[in-house]
């Protein structure tokens, strides 16, 4: 199993009026070839900047503070723009949440499939025309040579997501970052994308980042999971394992929060208040005021993410406390 | 934060919206009591002092802004200016302003046939050029103040309407308008409760605008003498006077026009201001210096 | 309002037979958008109902119509027997209190100019006799807390709080006029997986307290099944299938709800292993072009001939009692489902 990319401690920085916030904080995976990794977490945890910040896409007020991101050994972060616009692509690429504001509404859709050819492999138009239609017949797009003039707001929601993942996937990438790609889209359409990830991750040996909120998808698609909170990497390891056995209690408690069958009529095991603002995080452990096991020492000392076992890391104080009852 | 003294304070803390008051503050105090302390040193005519250039007061301290062709004194008539300028140009913005404004909200919430004759209403009394409609109003009727302000403030309500339409039209479909109706609110309350809050800063910021625009179209129809009659004097009316002696004296037309600028400024300085104030989740920003407010 | 003798048959709600067509321009009426083709629903007191379908099934229309946003361009709706579209003035107003919604997007359903007391006192604005001037204060505290905010909120506007906090206020404000019926239009769905928790809580301490009806509108299969008692599914316009919950998930006679249930993920497949999974071809045909006889037909892996030709009557299921379903060849359990579908 080779290492496609590696993710070393890596903070990202925001500006805010009260000044600059951390909100992203030593974040660290490993991914496989092959293999499918779900960054999970709710909204402001930072999951979408860590995305951003590996594909060198953070908008103007977010900086990367620190750490490094390992694409073939090569730190991407160190790269000049030229060489990094260069590894878009072949290297690493993206998909986003919303399909229709991410192609662009004034070309076709031929045209903009084909533009990676054109850039990257200094393909003649014709040549990348061709590419384009095997693509677009790749990714389940019915009729893909009749359709290559259409626009994008002539195609469904399914339909773009699926051209978007065209795009990313044309120049074969080593690594594939999904930010909440299923998102928008409806249950039964959702199934279908996923299973063209899928059949796409091991068709092409290519590593997939899936930044998800959903724990349901993060059980199917995943290989391994990190699940982050305010921030920080809380709990990673493999997702069967960490799913039937959390050692983090915030992992623990949004489990707990998914309606399982035969339980209606009885209430929830909710976790109690909401997610710390970035810039006021608490001492010590970021999630202790939430906390059920939380202790003093949780207030005083920050529990770094630690191994707990073969693949997996927690970081809180008192793991094996939550592991044995 | 509520009541008037944090907005008091909110208001300290910005130094732009502050020197709007204050200029504003005095622009209304010399309307006030300007034409009763100086009535007479304005039409005062001194044929030794004429075309007297400003900032020097070796003949007197009221030729501080040197005097015009008549030998008056330019700021005595600059101060009573302001009274009658304003008689006309704030009356004017306000009836435009409440009518345009009133009529747009309605139109654009209601939606429709309403909405469309409204909008063709408008439509026909933009596209009539102002100043030939205010022309021909004015040679039918007499040119009075009354009679001004009403052709000046008809000739505005367009840009009120169009602006209020439109912003009532996208409030219309807001989830939060629907909650109301669930409620059994009628449209009435709606637009009362919901829609003019949100659509009045704006407009007032257009307003603020405008009040330039009906200060210029004033001088227009006084230079054409069926504005404001002599021996009154507007600042639209020194500026369309010393027009014709701008190469020897421009001093007569320069500062009334950078009156009508410096209220102009104020006013929309001040209108911006007050929409983020008035707006809750915007007034956190005018805590900010404004080097930050920026950037933020 | 003239108080309509109840007979105790008679449901909350009824709904019979809704059509709504939206005019879309450059199409004749009869060319325009079915939103709704002959919706049929019933909602008991203290009853629980979640209706489940894909975007563009008609399910936020529907909620329209019994909030009288849209009115039906045919069949009936009865509340306790009164048809609401037929009331005017201080009777609709009363018919008013007793049906209630809550919004999917607390963002955008909430004014950012007023705040939370204001907010949830606005329905007495217009209904100004259900709680005294003198009183308001009081009950807004109450009601803020009854819903699990402070009482010192109050004074806060919506921004200033949460996305869960604010469908709290919402929910409150849907309370102040102390209605029979929430109608709440996917209510979590905006929300973080531990503060849908905490609001899905909230809903039911809420029916146990005060014994109102729930309108569950949700996409989300694991929510209603964890709030309603039954269940109401929608394909383009039309209900497939309703019936006790536990029974519709369990064995699914509509193809569309077999397929449905089967697409969505779900933690038990980590929990049990991988599981043998329906995906349908294609997605969902157009409102604006909907297929003849069954509007599923065009994905179905069971069509036949003469699903294109009759639209298959709403009729009582192959299992348990109260289970219909509009389907020519129903399935009779799960186990079948999958079969077919891996043929």
């Amino acid at each position: 199993m080779t290492v496609a990319m590696e993710v070393e401690r890596l903070s990202v920085d925001v500006r805010t009026p009260a000044g600059r916030v951390r909100a992203v904080r030593d974040v660290s995976f490993t991914v496989h070839s092959g293999q499918a990794m779900a960054l999970l977490g709710e909204s402001g945890c930072g999951k979408s900047m860590t995305a951003q910040a590996i594909a060198g896409l953070l908008g103007p007020v977010a900086e990367v503070a620190g750490g490094a991101v390992r694409l073939d050994g090569v730190d991407v972060l160190g790269l000049d723009p030229a060489s990094r616009r260069k590894l878009a692509g072949p290297g690493l690429a993206i998909v986003f949440q919303d399909a229709l504001t991410a192609l662009n509404p004034v070309y076709p859709v031929g045209t903009q499939l084909a533009e990676p050819f054109r850039i990257h492999e200094k393909l003649s138009r014709r040549a990348a025309r061709e590419k384009a239609v095997e693509l677009m017949d790749r990714v389940g797009i019915p009729e893909p040579r009749s359709r290559l003039n259409a626009y994008p707001h002539q195609f469904s929601g399914g339909m773009r997501q699926r051209l978007l993942i065209a795009m990313a996937v044309a120049l074969r990438p080593a690594v594939l970052l999904a930010d909440e790609p299923t998102t928008a889209l409806d249950v039964t359409v959702q199934a279908q994308i996923m299973e063209l990830l899928a059949e796409l991750r091991t068709e092409q040996r290519m590593a997939l980042v899936l930044i998800t909120h959903d724990l349901a998808v993060a059980a199917e698609q995943a290989d391994h999971v990190a699940v982050m909170y305010a921030g920080a990497v809380v709990e990673t390891g493999p997702v069967a394992e960490v799913f039937r056995a959390p050692r983090h209690p915030y992992t623990r408690g949004l489990l707990d929060s998914v309606p399982a069958a035969g339980d209606r009529g009885t209430r929830l095991r909710s976790i109690d208040g909401a997610p710390p603002e970035l810039a006021d995080l608490p001492s010590g452990c970021a999630f202790r005021a939430r906390c059920p096991l939380a202790t003093e020492r949780c207030a005083t000392e920050r529990p770094p993410l630690a191994e707990t076992g073969p693949g997996r890391a927690s970081a809180c104080h008192y793991w094996k406390e939550l592991a044995d009852g | 934060m509520t009541g008037k003294a944090s907005m008091l304070s909110l208001l300290a803390k910005d130094r732009f919206a502050s020197a709007a008051v204050v200029v504003l503050g005095f622009i209304a105090l010399c309307a006030a009591v300007g034409p009763v302390l100086l009535g007479d040193l304005a039409v005062e005519q001194n044929l030794r002092a004429v075309n007297l250039p400003p900032f020097s007061i070796g003949h007197g301290w009221e030729f501080v802004l040197g005097s015009d062709s008549l030998g008056r004194s330019v700021a005595a008539r600059l101060v009573v200016a302001a009274g009658t300028t304003m008689s006309v140009a704030v009356p004017a913005v306000l009836l435009s302003l409440t009518v345009g404004s009133a009529w747009g909200m309605w139109a654009g919430f209601s939606g429709g046939w309403r909405e469309n004759v409204s909008m063709r209403v408008g439509d026909v009394i933009l596209s009539f050029p102002s100043l030939l409609l205010a022309v021909v109003v004015l040679y039918v009727f007499t040119p009075s103040v009354a009679n001004l302000i009403a052709v000046l403030a008809v000739a505005r309500i367009p840009v009120y309407l169009r602006t209020a339409r439109a912003e009532a039209a996208e409030l219309r479909s807001r989830l939060f308008v629907d909650a109301a109706r669930t409620f059994g609110t009628g449209s009435g309350a709606i637009i009362r409760r919901h829609i003019a809050p949100s659509v009045l800063p704006t407009l007032l910021t257009v307003a603020a605008v405008d009040f330039c625009f009906v200060m210029l179209t004033e001088s227009s129809l006084s230079f054409l003498g069926i504005g404001i009659q002599p021996p009154d004097v507007s600042w639209g009316l020194m500026v369309a006077q010393g027009r014709q002696e701008l190469q020897t004296a421009w001093w007569i037309a320069v500062f009334p026009g950078l009156a009508i600028v410096f209220t102009t400024v104020s006013a929309a300085m001040l209108a911006a201001w007050a929409r983020v104030a008035g707006d809750p989740g915007q007034r956190w920003r005018l805590t900010l210096p404004r080097k930050e407010r920026i950037s933020a | 309002m003239a108080d309509p003798v109840t007979a105790p048959a008679e449901p909350l709600l009824r709904v019979e037979g809704v059509t709504k067509t939206f005019r879309v321009p450059g199409r004749s009426r009869r060319g325009g958008l079915r939103a709704l083709d002959g919706v049929d629903l019933t909602l008991g007191r203290g009853e629980t109902l979640g209706l489940v379908g894909e975007s563009g099934c008609g399910k936020s229309t529907l909620a329209r119509v019994l909030m009288l946003l849209e009115r039906p361009d045919g069949g009936t709706v009865r509340t306790a027997g009164v048809d609401p579209f037929a009331l005017r003035g201080k009777e609709l107003l009363a018919w008013r209190r007793r049906i209630q919604m809550v919004f999917q997007d607390p963002y955008a359903s909430l004014n950012p100019r007023l705040t939370a007391a204001q907010l949830i006192g606005e329905p007495w604005l217009t209904h100004r006799d259900i709680v005294p001037p003198e009183r308001r204060a009081a009950r807004v505290r109450e009601l803020l807390e009854l819903v699990g905010l402070r009482a010192s909120d109050a004074d806060r506007y919506p921004q200033e709080f949460s996305g869960g906090q604010r469908q709290r206020i919402g929910i409150a404000r849907a309370l102040a006029l102390g209605p029979d019926v929430l109608i709440c239009d996917e209510p979590v769905s905006a929300l973080d997986l531990s503060v849908q928790a905490q609001v899905l809580n909230l809903l039911a301490d809420l029916q146990a307290e005060l014994g109102v009806s729930y309108l569950f509108i949700s996409h989300d299969l694991s929510v209603v099944r964890h709030v309603a008692e039954r269940v109401a599914v929608m394909y383009l316009g039309r209900v497939v299938e309703s019936g006790p919950v536990d029974e519709v998930f369990a064995a699914p006679a509509h193809p569309y709800t077999a397929a449905l249930l089967s697409a969505a993920p779900s933690l038990d497949a980590v929990r049990e292993g991988s599981r043998e999974r329906i995906v349908l071809k294609g997605e969902v045909p157009s409102p604006l072009d909907p297929p003849s006889g069954c509007r599923f037909r065009t994905r179905c892996w069971q069509a036949e001939p003469r699903c294109a030709d009759v639209v298959p009557p709403f009729e009582p299921a192959p299992g348990g009692p109260g289970h219909r379903v509009a389907c020519h060849l129903p399935l009779s359990d799960r186990a079948q489902a999958t079969e077919h579908a891996l043929q």
